[in-house]
């Protein structure tokens, strides 16, 4: 087995991990670093459930090695703390079984960050890399733009 | 993950990555160039592709660059589609380019990548295909530039060893009037049934198609019957029809007549958009 090691950036910490050269960022941070809130679904770069923050922006992380991600700036669900999109999720319900939720969080965080003032069109665009099983695509669209009126 | 182990190497030049492979050749090891490598990942997850190295460009200046050069805008192989759609320097590979995948996977897909991939859509070749575009690539015979039409047959025609390093644009294919459709099985999710692209040169339409066969293309033969103004609209689709390149896929996106039924609507809908329709 070809394993390396190698530091990663992880929600502001420098993290050292041995890695395969094969394995994905989603692997390790599970497997490696116990951070289990990004979420394996598809593997297959559909579902967005894994979906992580990587310098601003957002990443299927089974769409990228683990040791592509070295210089880069790793943002997980755990390393957002009372954001306004995790609050707004709350108020909204815009969760039923919750499965797909850290992967649209994030990447609605990325969206927030990006365009502030983000058009329908925009939010369409960013949010169909998500699939909810449980259909709360409303709930969730409530969601994001109640924090983007806010801005 | 993925079930077989590589070594990954990160060359930070063109002559560092060509050495790498040609390196990697003599002692019979397998390489693959990688940008946003996500077919590495997607395709060796089901064991489609194997390898025992990976070589990955996106660090190489030379294949990063986003600007004009003269009379010529210039895109770097390591792109990825969101930075040219956020950009939109070519409008019309941005909205090509923005029907790829989806938002956060074109974070990861490249320009590149896409046009050199095992997946046969290939769709972000088709504006480079109808503006004449030349491609410029790297190996160990040293850089090759060359007309992407004479080099792309199906997909990107590169030998061991070589990768696409750029691709160059006239500016006057980028400023033409332009339309982008793809069209899927349902919605606005899910994989591709057909892309058609399209520029107005003047009163010469030129149009480019993806999904429709296994291979991206532009035919000259289906543009020369569908410019044929001495014919009326529906007989010059109908030519564009029987000159297709063959086969016309039937899968479980869409059979083959339901794929020409498709693109018969399509060609109505690019003339009539660029005013080419009377």
């Amino acid at each position: 087995m070809k394993t390396q090691i190698i530091d990663l950036h992880v929600n502001g910490n420098l993290r050292t991990v041995t890695v395969r050269s094969a394995d994905t960022l989603l692997y390790a941070i599970r497997g490696k670093l116990g951070l289990t809130g990004a979420k394996p679904g598809c593997l297959n770069g559909d579902c967005g459930a894994c979906t992580v923050n990587v310098d601003g922006w957002p990443m299927k992380s089974c769409l990228m090695l683990a040791i592509e991600a070295v210089g880069k700036n790793v943002t997980t669900i755990e390393g957002l703390k009372n954001t306004p999109i995790q609050q707004a999720f709350i108020e909204n319900f815009a969760f039923q079984c919750g499965y797909c939720t850290p992967g649209f969080i994030m990447n609605c965080h990325s969206l927030i960050l990006k365009h502030p003032d983000a058009d329908d069109a925009t939010i369409k665009e960013w949010l169909e890399s998500n699939i909810c099983r449980c259909t709360g695509y409303t709930e969730i669209e409530k969601a994001v733009k109640s924090v983007l009126e806010k801005n | 993950m993925l079930p077989f182990d590589f070594d990954y190497y990160k060359p930070a030049s063109l002559k560092e990555a060509i050495d790498l492979y040609q390196s990697k050749a003599r002692n019979r090891e397998k390489s693959m160039f990688i940008s946003g490598g996500t077919e590495l990942i997607t395709l060796g997850r089901i064991n489609l592709v194997h390898t025992e190295a990976v070589i990955d460009l996106k660090d190489i200046a030379e294949c990063k660059v986003m600007q004009f050069e003269g009379d010529y805008l210039v895109f770097g192989s390591t792109l990825t589609l969101t930075k040219i759609e956020e950009t939109n320097l070519f409008p019309l590979l941005t909205k090509t380019a923005s029907e790829v995948a989806d938002h956060t996977s074109r974070g990861k897909i490249t320009l590149g990548g896409n046009i050199c991939a095992q997946i046969f859509y290939r769709e972000t070749v088709l504006p480079f295909l109808l503006a004449d575009s030349q491609v410029m690539i790297v190996g160990p015979d040293g850089v090759k530039v060359a007309p992407i039409n004479d080099i792309f047959k199906e997909q990107l025609q590169l030998k061991n060893g070589e990768f696409l390093v750029q691709l160059a644009t006239d500016k006057r294919f980028i400023e033409a009037p332009y339309i982008s459709i793809k069209r899927r099985q349902q919605w606005d999710t899910g994989y591709p049934l057909i892309t058609v692209a399209a520029l107005k040169m003047g009163e010469e339409v030129r149009v480019a198609l993806s999904g429709l066969c296994p291979f991206p293309f532009r035919s000259k033969k289906v543009e020369d019957s569908l410019n044929n103004r001495e014919w009326p609209i529906n007989d010059r689709v109908d030519a564009a029809l029987a000159e297709l390149p063959r086969p016309i896929l039937n899968d479980v996106e869409g059979s083959s007549d339901y794929r020409l039924f498709v693109l018969r609507n399509l060609l109505h809908d690019v003339l009539e958009g660029l005013g080419a329709s009377f």
